[in-house]
């Protein structure tokens, strides 16, 4: 397997992400999979930012921390990164190389980002036609011409160093982030509305659907404050629109109350919570899994909710839609928890199936609630009343209520309607759950050890415990996506023939492990937990899982 | 229709004090929803909460009774969803002005097409009796046991510098010229802010409906309601003299009209999905 690991680092504001771009293009069109992902700092100019580009001949899922080329756009990236760098790695630097001088005779410094590109492809013996093609989308006129003229004075200064071995039959395949492929997923869900304040690293979902909203003919609307965002989702929602919103840990924290407006007046909503370290302003540009237990309870007192955490880009895509179907069928908030990781982590992929998109609104007609006065909420077993939007059917009105309320809507005070209110949404529930999903497994068929996690830790677990398993370990592990409500099947069957089980989590206390033991009464002791802000790398877990077992 | 069939009649018994000033800007409402031919189907109402916010309920319409401050912004969304719907909001100056002041501000920016009527009593009804946002200086409470030490918000004032484009008061006392504001605004085409003094019967023993009567006036039928500048300076007014009527009044393009689909596609909600295109956006992550 080709396993080759790119770093390349800088200051913001150097041309290190139009690089990193480039490569990552010419990589994947030459039938290349990769794993790309971003380490910045919360400013726009300065600071040390790095990108890494993983490539394989397989799909893979996740970084790696040692390096097989840097690539330094400062000298503090040497001083930062070298210990890492493999005994036969390449360092590729203005030291090394006269990359500057050569940008200038070609009469634009800034060119000289594209002379780098073309040392790095000739090192790796690729062509230069891919790259030229790539170059193509970016630039044109005289700035192409310089560009390409850059990118052969590159390819003539250094030696071939390494053979990457070539891929036979390349598949078409697509490679984007977590927060395009939720904006993706939304948009073929027939999301039409979209309502969000800028938050890192949620933004770029709102960024991907705002980019599409002109070609669609959808809104995207910059609210004033998270406040209005989810409100204005609901309203647009109620009124019959599938709308979203999403943001980040702050941002949520002020979404709470309407959280709980979506639960109580049946109106559903998709949140994406694309998480980073907090409390408060915490870790902006940094990677968590803190935020499982705030998204579990946020609001006051109790509605029915559901909560999808995202393990991969792949899904993060079918789960999108699964969320606004979900969400219709059930008249309930659902909350999509990603992380900055997901978000920014460029990863190839097959492209997604699009005849497997089902849009499923749940909409009653007029025969579906007959001629009587309509009931917004009408008690039924399953807890979900037929729902219907305003405007569309004369002589019916649709009342909805953040007050406690009786099947019409209205508001009421009495002790026995609250508790045909309260048992008719928490019903919903108990329905919700022949929908719900058990965790992925991954390993041996009856493992001595069980880890657990959730998430985007997914990738980095998978490649553990494959590797263990290798070794000859009886381990396996159930990674989670659908958490609330919380499967539990999967998990009491491995459970009970485990010696060891182990939590793997992005946060201080392993607030999976807590969820798991409140809903199935087994403890969970073993808490491997990383909350620097950082995502696991693979060699790290390693080394931890076998320190404990 | 019915000439005096009131369509929008809910006949449902309120949670109000007999003589307080709502009844008189819903029996308006209703009146005012019924002389312009609107159905109860087309017509949203949404509020907030508070005493005010409880007019959803008391109206036979599509109502959207939301949290407490934000009336605003599911307004917003209900009106881009779906243009064809008459959006009213109906809520209190607690509501509007103080925890939703942010709300308040950022609609009058957009100038979305609802109308938004502010029952403004200058105190806090639901939670018995503290300062709103409105009250005068030297009204005491309570809690502002020594009188208010804050400045009271001028809603007219403000609304007119933000650049609102309608801009109205009026009194729950006086029916008939409620209802004609309240019709102008409905009508108007952008954001429309009613201000309605209301006399708290149980609460503001200051601001009684008699105060008000010998306050409010009418602005002349020569006044300009085109000149900003005259009218900022008629909203500064306050004190023996009320003056009541549209201050401001211009045309200027709405957020529908701005956002290029909802100017020239079907409403929103009424638009299908085009599968075919989104999966051809993945070309670009090839």
């Amino acid at each position: 397997m080709v396993d080759y690991n790119i770093l390349l680092g800088g200051e913001a504001g150097q041309g290190m992400n139009t690089v990193g771009g480039v490569l990552e293009k010419i990589f994947t069109r030459t039938g290349y999979y990769i794993f790309a992902t971003k380490d910045y700092m919360s400013r726009i100019r300065g600071g040390h930012n790095f990108n890494c580009i993983r490539i394989s001949d397989e799909p893979i899922y996740t970084h790696r921390e040692s390096i097989d080329m840097l690539i330094a756009f400062n000298e503090e990236t040497i001083e930062l990164h070298e210990k890492h760098l493999l005994k036969d790695g390449l360092v590729i630097d203005e030291k090394a190389y006269p990359f500057k001088e050569l940008a200038k005779e070609i009469g634009n410094i800034k060119v000289i980002g594209t002379v780098m590109v073309g040392a790095v492809i000739k090192m790796l013996g690729l062509s230069t036609d891919i790259a030229e093609g790539v170059l193509k989308e970016y630039f044109s006129g005289d700035i192409l011409r310089m560009n390409i003229s850059a990118l052969e004075k590159g390819y003539d200064l250094v030696d071939k160093k390494v053979t990457l071995p070539s891929v036979a039959a390349p598949k078409k395949t697509i490679t984007l982030n977590g927060n395009q492929a939720v904006g993706l997923g939304a948009l073929a869900a027939g999301c039409k509305f979209f309502s969000g304040y800028p938050m890192t690293p949620g933004t770029g979902i709102m960024n991907y659907i705002a980019a599409k909203q002109h070609e669609l003919g959808i809104v995207v609307e910059q609210s004033e404050d998270e406040i209005a965002a989810l409100n204005m989702v609901i309203g647009a929602s109620y009124a019959g629109v599938r709308a979203m919103t999403s943001t980040s840990g702050g941002g949520y924290s002020l979404m709470v109350e309407a959280v709980g407006l979506s639960g109580i007046i049946e109106t559903p909503a998709v949140i994406a919570n694309v998480q980073r370290p907090g409390p408060a302003t915490g870790l902006p540009t940094r990677t968590a899994q803190g935020d499982l237990h705030f998204v579990l309870y946020a609001s006051q007192d109790e509605i029915p909710r559901m909560v999808i955490a995202l393990r991969s880009v792949e899904e993060a895509f079918y789960q999108t839609i699964r969320a606004f179907n979900l969400a219709d069928k059930y008249q309930i908030p659902v909350t999509i928890l990603s992380d900055q990781y997901l978000a920014d982590a460029q990863t190839t992929i097959l492209p997604y199936d699009f005849s497997a998109v089902k849009i499923e609104k749940h909409l009653a007609d007029v025969q579906g609630i007959g001629k009587e006065r309509y009931k917004r909420y009408k008690i039924t077993e399953d807890g979900i009343s037929p729902r219907i939007i305003p405007g569309k059917i004369p002589g019916q009105v649709v009342m909805v209520d953040s007050d406690e309320h009786d099947e019409y809507g209205h508001i009421i005070e009495s002790d026995t309607e609250r508790i045909q209110m309260m048992d008719k949404r928490m019903q919903k529930i108990e329905t919700l759950k022949s929908d719900i999903q058990e965790p992925w497994y991954v390993g041996s068929e009856k493992p001595e050890t069980l880890i657990v996690g959730w998430g985007s830790t997914y990738c980095v677990i998978k490649t553990v415990i494959e590797a263990l398993e290798k070794q000859g370990k009886s381990i396996g592990a159930l990674i989670y996506g659908d958490v609330c409500p919380l499967p539990v099947a999967l998990f009491n069957d491995y459970a009970a023939n485990a010696n060891n089980i182990i939590a793997v989590e992005g946060n201080y206390s392993g607030q999976l492990a807590d969820l798991i033991q409140q809903k199935t009464c087994i403890p969970i002791k073993i808490r491997l937990t990383k909350y620097d802000g950082r995502a696991w790398g693979y060699e790290e877990l390693q080394a931890k899982i076998q320190e404990v077992l | 229709m019915e000439a005096n069939h009131n369509r929008f009649n809910k006949c449902s018994e309120t949670a109000w004090c007999p003589g307080c000033g709502n009844f008189g800007i819903l029996n308006a409402l209703e009146k005012a929803l019924n002389e312009l031919g609107l159905l109860p189907h087309e017509v949203v109402i949404c509020a907030g909460i508070g005493q005010a916010a409880k007019t959803p309920q008391y109206i036979n319409a599509n109502g959207f009774n939301g949290l407490h401050g934000r009336a605003l912004p599911p307004a917003t969304g209900i009106k881009i969803a779906n243009k064809h719907l008459k959006v009213i909001v109906n809520s209190g100056e607690g509501d509007s002005y103080g925890e939703g002041g942010n709300h308040f501000m950022h609609t009058i920016r957009r100038n979305i097409d609802i109308a938004h009527f502010v029952h403004n009593n200058q105190i806090y009804g639901l939670t018995k009796g503290q300062a709103s946002p409105t009250s005068d200086m030297g009204f005491a409470t309570g809690i502002q046991t020594q009188g208010v030490v804050t400045e009271p918000l001028n809603p007219i004032a403000l609304a007119i510098t933000l650049g609102a484009s309608f801009v109205a008061r009026s009194f729950s006392g006086d029916a008939e010229h409620l209802k004609k504001v309240m019709k102008e605004a409905i009508m108007h085409n952008g954001y429309a802010l009613v201000d309605i003094l209301q006399p708290c019967i149980s609460f503001n023993k200051v601001n009684t409906f008699k105060y008000y009567k010998e306050r409010v006036y009418h602005l002349e039928e020569t006044y300009d309601a085109t000149d900003k500048q005259k009218a900022f300076k008629r909203a500064q007014e306050w004190g023996d003299k009320i003056p009541m009527g549209i201050f401001y009044k211009q045309k200027k393009p709405t957020y529908t009209e701005c956002v290029d689909c909802l100017k020239k596609g079907p409403a929103l909600v009424d638009t299908t999905e085009d599968l075919e295109k989104i999966e051809k956006f993945m070309d670009e992550f090839c």
